[in-house]
């Protein structure tokens, strides 16, 4: 192996870099991840651009479109850096304002300031605001310094430098044991120690192996993946790159979930760029190990995020699964051995590789190491994307990062794991989340989903949707997944219909543990947890359903009503004007009627009536809207 | 129903770019997709002859993945998303207004070859849920009422 070549390649590489940068330069960051996007993050960067250059100020302020901050409820985000003001909210129309206040003054413009819920205050840094303040951003953080379409971002701070180094002066097996010290954990889901992956690689004779990236990420309410790949794509290459070193593969693969147009863009860009500089292709910095990475689209098959049909599509096959007692390691794809990892897990490689895995293990838990990203979502006031050390309790993450649930709704229920999870109710809100607590309370880390629900929200309905959603997904290679699934869905559907009979719970639960104990694969072990945490936790909210023919949250539509309290309803007029269907009856300042033959049950009277008029017929007694 | 030629230059120069030790069978169906918005009986027969595959193991992923579709689509492809941030915000009557206003299901065309309504597992926009999506647009917040605006923006004269 060659040595010192890498690091000074890389050092000349990074000069180059830093001679055209000036820690001290303003750089205006405005966040363009998927969220901001929609709310016009792209109008706002265009603007920054125009007012920067009417203030003659085009030469001395960078204007940078990142991805994903994190802070999604709020956005677009703008921070200006170097002292990260932080703005919240701006349009357009607020860009001339901040040019001219903050960029060619010293200013603040305070209106747009975040406002501490809590106090009142507001808050001029991004690094003061609650929702950041208990966050530890070692994955994320780098996103809002980073153009994801140019590598000279990532090299700025300090990017490949880890792979220099484990190039320069570390055997594989050295790599290997740095992993093992830092209790790296597999954040796909499951928890499997990387290191064992990665050694039982190692350990195969032949020189053909494999690296391949799972970033097929298709849990419904999570976006950590996407963000990651598509705000800092260096990354998780650099991950790769060092682990193929480590497991002696001189090829890997990057599979991209093909809904995601923007993250395989720019992942294309960035092994563009990679290939361009050395960092991959042969002898990467001038060292003796040759690294090539191939983009792969999926074909939008959730059971690819089995590893086993994951690499079946590859190899251009349906995405179906197979036994687990072949292992990877040993006959992965094209029947080499194979690594196979999630986004995360790879990112989180250059990191331990270059702060040490001494560093590393202090952050979390006994068991659980580092740092997880969830994408805290559903209803919560703080939507967004949180990194947080594990080991934190979802009181923490509900409500001094979440911020609380909206519109003065009591909290019910968390659910993590996607399709493969649970919900956990409330009086678990102090657990730590790692991986082990999580699995006790009978649901699983997953990938880093997190819906919060309140009390709109139906159980039965939630079980429901997780098992539609797992039907609909099962490839139907194994019997258990395939018709077990549907006909527990099928009861689901006679339960929040008014179907229901006695014993149906019983017969649910022992179906569940029978799709469970003899499906192929994880899509079908899984598949139950929503059914079985749902039943185990709201198991009074089931009966209510079949005994009562009543659903006690107001959302099994077949088991509700809406209807007008005339003693409340002034005759506005605001819900006849939103009732898609005409449904809604009255004279001005008469109280209003529905007709319940008309009625589709949509709920738009409901959101709209601002005087607690509309009342759903069913359901139990609701905590006042303070809004 | 009866289909026009099929030009099949387009084919011949997706399988230009495709290499089959790199594993990217997936990936050239998708971008023979992207060309026609379907995949046409023609072109698959095509790729079968030029990379000696057997046609049923074409057919075997062009019918496994949601991505592909064997029927030509709409001019513009409405995708409602169906991720569990929008379900628990009402992503289903919103899906079901949009079916009845366009008096279709999901995964069907209307007939009048204007709009192909689909629905998707999660689009990763959850901050701003429910959402749609028409040719790959994004519509943020959308509910019951905002529909029928929505779908005029893609009247045709």
């Amino acid at each position: 192996m060659s040595t010192v070549a890498s690091s000074t390649r890389l050092e000349e590489l990074g000069r180059s870099v830093l001679l055209h940068r000036d820690p001290t330069r303003v750089v205006v960051s405005v966040c363009n991840g998927p969220s901001c996007a929609a709310s016009g993050a792209g109008q706002v960067i265009a603007a920054f651009r125009r007012e920067l250059k009417r203030a003659g100020l085009a030469d001395a302020v960078d204007v940078k479109g990142t991805c994903c901050h994190g802070f999604c409820a709020r956005g677009p985000l703008v921070v200006v850096h170097p002292e990260r003001t932080f703005y919240r909210q701006v349009t357009e129309k607020d860009v001339p304002e901040i040019v001219d206040t903050t960029l060619a003054g010293k200013g603040v413009v305070d209106r747009l300031l975040y406002i501490d819920p809590a106090t009142g205050e507001k808050i001029v840094h991004e690094y003061d605001v609650p929702f950041y303040k208990r966050q530890l951003r070692i994955l994320s953080g780098n996103n809002e310094l980073i153009d994801p379409v140019k590598i000279e971002d990532y090299i700025a701070l300090g990017g490949y430098s880890a792979t220099a180094a484990v190039l320069d002066g570390m055997t594989p097996q050295q790599v290997i044991d740095e992993l093992k010290r830092a209790g790296l954990r597999g954040r796909g889901g499951a928890g499997f120690p990387t290191w064992r992956k990665w050694q039982a690689c190692h350990d195969e004779p032949g020189p053909q192996k494999y690296v391949i990236c799972n970033a097929d990420e298709g849990d419904p309410g999570a976006f950590m993946d996407r963000t990651l790949l598509e705000g800092n794509p260096h990354s998780i290459i650099e991950g790769m790159l060092i682990g193929g070193y480590a497991v002696g593969a001189r090829e890997g693969y990057l599979y991209v979930r093909n809904e995601y147009p923007l993250a395989l863009q720019h992942a294309a860009i960035a092994v563009r760029q990679a290939e361009e500089l050395g960092l991959l292709g042969e002898h990467v910095l001038g060292s003796d190990y040759s690294f090539r990475l191939h983009l792969i689209r999926g074909g939008g098959a959730f059971v690819c995020g089995e590893s086993t049909a994951l690499v079946a599509s590859i190899e251009g096959r349906p995405g179906e699964p197979r036994a687990k007692h072949v292992h990877l390691a040993e006959n992965g794809l094209w029947d080499r051995p194979t690594v196979l990892n999630n986004v995360k897990t790879w990112a989180n490689v250059p990191i331990i590789m270059g702060r040490g895995a001494g560093w590393y293990s202090q952050i979390g838990t006994e068991t659980s190491k580092g740092t997880m990203i969830f994408s805290l979502v559903g209803k919560i006031v703080n939507t967004g994307l949180v990194e947080v050390p594990m080991g934190i309790t979802l009181r923490e993450m509900v409500y001094d990062i979440g911020g609380g649930i909206p519109n003065g709704r009591r909290f019910k229920a968390v659910q993590t794991g996607g399709p493969s999870g649970g919900v956990i109710p409330e009086e678990y809100l102090d657990v730590p989340v790692d991986y082990e607590q999580l699995s006790r309370l009978g649901s699983m880390m997953g990938s880093g989903g997190m819906i919060v629900m309140d009390e709109d929200t139906c159980m039965v309905d939630i079980a429901k949707y997780f098992l539609s959603f797992c039907k609909f997904e099962s490839c139907g290679k194994c019997t258990a997944c395939r018709e077990g699934i549907k006909r527990m869905l099928q009861m689901l559907t006679d339960i929040s219909e008014g179907r229901g009979r006695e014993g149906d719970l019983e017969r649910l639960e022992t179906l569940a543990n029978v799709v469970a104990d003899a499906s192929l694969c994880g899509l079908g072990q899984s598949a139950p947890n929503p059914v079985l945490t749902t039943l185990r936790y709201f198991r009074s909210e089931y009966e209510a359903h079949i005994r009562e023919k009543r659903c006690p949250a107001g959302a099994c539509r077949a088991l509700i009503s809406y209807e007008i309290v005339a003693d409340k309803c002034n005759g506005c007029g605001v819900c006849r004007r939103e009732c898609p269907e005409g449904a809604i009856g009255g004279e001005r300042r008469v109280a209003h009627v529905i007709d319940a033959d008309k009625c589709i049950k949509c709920g738009a009277c409901y959101q709209a009536c601002r005087f607690d008029a509309v009342r759903i017929g069913g359901r139990d007694h609701v905590h006042a809207s303070c809004s | 129903m009866t289909t026009a030629a099929i030009d099949l230059a387009k084919t011949d120069a997706a399988l230009a770019a495709y290499d089959s030790a790199e594993g990217g069978l997936v990936g050239l169906l998708q971008d023979i997709q992207a060309e026609y918005s379907y995949l046409p009986r023609e072109a698959l027969e095509r790729v079968a002859q030029r990379t000696g595959l057997p046609i049923s193991r074409i057919y075997s992923l062009a019918t496994f993945f949601k991505a592909f579709s064997l029927e030509p689509r709409g001019r513009h492809v409405i995708s409602v998303c169906l991720g569990t941030a929008c379900h628990v915000r009402g992503a289903g009557v919103i899906l079901e207004k949009i079916e009845r206003e366009l008096g279709v299901r999901a995964g069907h065309t209307t007939r009048d070859g204007r709009f192909t309504l689909e629905v998707v597992n999660c689009v990763g926009d959850c901050a701003v849920s429910p959402v749609c999506l028409v040719d790959g647009e994004i519509y943020a917040k959308i509910s019951v009422t905002k529909v029928d605006t929505l779908l005029k923006r893609y009247e045709e004269p």
